[in-house]
């Protein structure tokens, strides 16, 4: 309840001060005002966000108060232009590890060198999704069909999808959920590491204090917390999830 | 407040509006249409002694001889290599044009190509290219291509859309080939291959128009009367339809295609003269070619053939369809374990359903056009041959798919037995399905009615290959545009009657 309060009241000061960065960094992400809604349900009302490019942006709050959508919002105002990792991982189960991450960077060419590749992989690609793979621990496994793999690896494999689209802006829904504590650590690492800006779902506090400077906090259909990481405590942030 | 809140309830389950009425209702009309239909047809036995040709014919099955072996295997290898080439055209034109499948033209375009029937094409490739293999390929391989790409379009749009959707760029040809092809690749291939069992059957019935297939040669023997001949042509068919999960296999594919090309080269002796007369006098209508008014000969053309034709083949098919309906339901508890499983004796209950499906799979490997033609040596020349023959052969497709569905239901242990289950148990949660399943059939049996007509019964086919004969190719061409707009109306019809049956609409029953 002390956190709670805590959290409410500090919660018009953070918003003016907004996190601190350097001048002149453009912005990635801009909502005025926006009403969000999921399957024609209102699940955010009135959004106000603004995220610079070079931020790493946490959402936390509680599962089904709207990270999800919001995330599916930003995603919409850079369609083709950020890395994204969604929570349902959406691979295609009878291709295997390999073609799995290397769709990632379809777009980089054109259709008949990627039906080719389909057909029998590339050498260069090859190489290329051969490193990712062993950088998320999947080496073993490239040419496994992704049907056969583990909760935990698929988790993986779509972290490589998304990484092999080599974007400056990542954006994940809950991307290490289903990884062990050690794992997610490395694997956070890693995007945080390739990309400039990071927007993620993270249902670990501890994970999101360690990993992004900006803590955006949602409940009851919008956001009442927006600070960064170095102000705030793993227990203001448990007041979210109450 | 609660007497409120159940009155509502009632008021949204109106009687006559749910779904079980509504199938109640659609169930009565269908057998009300095929009492008319059976006032109006007609099912005379003209033949004069049909037990003696059944005794023979009976005989003949029993002791099937096979006078030339070189015979057989020429047929068998034409066959194979009609089929192959047929699907191989088809396979590769219908993936092309299901890309495009979401343009309506090019749905429009396959609607048209696959209502006419293969052996209609057939006719009318021979005018252009004579009895040539570049017939028999087009014949197969273009309604092929229209069927193929619907069914392919409708399993794109089935496969789960969230891989692609996570794609940058997610409606480029890359990204449907990385996500939604290898997705509905499984279906596609278990449909390609359904398809390609049709193929073999749709080559065996182009040899009764005279390609050198199976079918040219069962057709002499039986017209001969040479009833043990056809027996070992008949069993040879059907060995070749049994036997292709072994020897259909991914790998050796393009074994079997290269070796139909070498052994059948899809070729014909193309004089452009006679293509370009046939498309561009030859089919146009007499009166416009002649400078005369046209109505008379459409009125004439109406009152003379395309009338009795439609209303015979409508006649035909709804008759068809309700003994299609009435002999699938009857049989399929013969192969459903719900009905023949552990209960009365793991052994027993094996024979009876081992053999049930037998009988059907030799119902619904043979042709309807082949069982027509047999049933028509037996009672000559009437309605009857093939009404016996659509409802042999498609209720026994309906039968083993409502088998197939029923083998998801699990019945407490204590459920009834015999009649009781049926009628209390079974008949109520397949019958859904069942209507499903008989709706997809309608098409096809509207299809084939109108091609019995080439076997002398008055449907749409007997006008359009008298007019063949007489060299009429502008009447045959009028006809057969009046066959495919039948078939598209009564697709369009089945398909929203489906829709507001609330009856489940995949590909996968077909």
């Amino acid at each position: 309840m002390n956190a709670e309060l805590n959290l409410q009241s500090s919660l018009p000061g953070q918003k003016a001060r907004g996190p601190e960065l350097a001048a002149g960094q453009h912005t990635v992400f801009l909502l005025n005002n926006a009403q969000l809604s999921y399957q024609g349900r209102a699940v955010l009302n009135n959004v106000s966000l603004k995220i610079t490019a070079g931020e790493r942006v946490a959402l936390v709050g509680k599962s089904g108060v709207g990270k999800s959508t919001l995330l599916a919002t930003l995603r919409r105002q850079l369609p083709d232009a950020l890395a994204w990792c969604p929570q349902q991982t959406g691979l295609v189960p009878m291709l295997s590890v390999y073609h799995n991450i290397y769709m990632g960077g379809l777009q980089r060419h054109n259709s008949l060198y990627n039906l080719l590749n389909l057909i029998k992989p590339l050498s260069q690609p090859l190489c290329e999704v051969t490193e990712l793979a062993a950088l998320l621990q999947l080496d073993k496994h490239v040419f496994d069909r992704v049907e056969k793999l583990s909760g935990g690896q698929c988790q993986r494999v779509a972290i490589g999808r998304a990484l092999y689209q080599q974007q400056n802006v990542f954006l994940g829904d809950e991307p290490v959920s289903a990884v062990d504590a050690y794992q997610a650590e490395q694997l956070l690492q890693l995007i945080v590491e390739r990309h400039e800006t990071l927007v993620l779902a993270l249902h670990d506090v501890e994970l999101a204090l360690g990993t992004c400077d900006r803590i955006i906090g949602l409940k009851d259909g919008a956001i009442v917390l927006d600070a960064p990481s170095s102000t705030l405590k793993v227990e203001q942030l448990a007041a979210l999830y109450r | 407040m609660q007497n409120v809140s159940a009155n509502r309830l009632m008021h949204k389950i109106k009687p006559g509006k749910s779904g079980a009425s509504s199938l109640r209702s659609t169930s009565f009309y269908l057998a009300l249409m095929a009492g008319v239909c059976l006032l109006l047809a007609d099912i005379e036995i003209i033949s004069p002694s049909p037990w003696l040709e059944l005794k023979a014919m009976g005989q003949g099955l029993i002791t099937p001889t096979i006078p030339d072996y070189q015979e057989l295997l020429s047929g068998l290898a034409n066959t194979l290599s009609f089929a192959l080439q047929g699907m191989a055209l088809a396979v590769l034109a219908g993936f092309l044009l299901s890309l495009l499948y979401r343009h309506w033209w090019v749905r429009a375009f396959c609607a048209f190509v696959r209502a006419i029937h293969e052996l209609f094409w057939a006719l009318i490739f021979i005018q252009c290219f004579g009895l040539s293999p570049l017939t028999g390929l087009l014949a197969i391989g273009l309604p092929y291509a229209g069927t193929l790409a619907k069914i392919y379009g409708e399993l794109y749009e089935e496969a789960s859309p969230h891989p692609r959707a996570h794609l940058l760029h997610s409606r480029s040809l890359s990204a449907f080939l990385y996500t939604t092809l290898p997705l509905a690749w499984p279906a596609l291939r278990h449909y390609t291959r359904y398809r390609f069992e049709c193929a073999l059957r749709s080559t065996v019935v182009l040899g009764f128009v005279g390609l050198p297939t199976l079918g040219f040669y069962l057709e002499t023997s039986l017209s001969e009367g040479l009833y043990s001949e056809a027996a070992g042509l008949l069993y040879a068919l059907l060995f070749l339809i049994a036997s292709q999960r072994w020897w259909l296999r991914k790998t050796l594919l393009p074994l079997y295609l290269l070796t139909a090309v070498v052994f059948l080269p899809p070729t014909a002796s193309i004089n452009w003269q006679i293509i370009s007369q046939f498309f561009t006098e030859d089919i146009v209508p007499q009166p416009l070619r002649t400078d005369n008014p046209i109505g008379p000969w459409l009125v004439f053309l109406w009152q003379q053939q395309l009338w009795p034709g439609l209303s015979n083949t409508l006649v035909l098919s709804q008759i068809a369809l309700f003994f299609t309906a009435l002999f699938a339901l009857l049989v399929f508890p013969f192969c459903s374990p719900l009905f023949f499983g552990r209960r009365i004796g793991e052994v027993a209950g094996q024979v009876i359903r081992r053999s049930g499906d037998g009988l059907l799979i030799i119902a619904r490997t043979l042709p309807e056009y082949l069982l027509a033609f047999v049933a028509l040596l037996l009672w000559g020349p009437s309605m009857l041959p093939a009404i016996v023959a659509l409802a042999l052969h498609n209720g026994a497709i309906v039968a083993h798919l409502t088998a197939r569905f029923g083998e998801q239901i699990v019945l407490r242990d204590d459920a009834c037995k015999g009649l009781n289950r049926y009628f209390y148990e079974v008949l109520p949660r397949i019958f859904r399905q069942f209507m499903a399943i008989l709706f997809y059939r309608w098409e096809v049996i509207i299809r084939e009615s109108a091609i019995l007509g080439i076997l002398g019964i008055a449907t749409l086919g007997f006008y359009i290959d008298s007019a063949f004969e007489e060299f009429r190719f502008d009447r045959a061409a009028l006809l057969i545009l009046a066959s495919a707009l039948l078939n598209m109306l009564v697709d369009t019809l089945a398909r929203s009657l489906r829709r507001n049956l609330h009856l489940n609409t995949t590909a996968d029953i077909r």
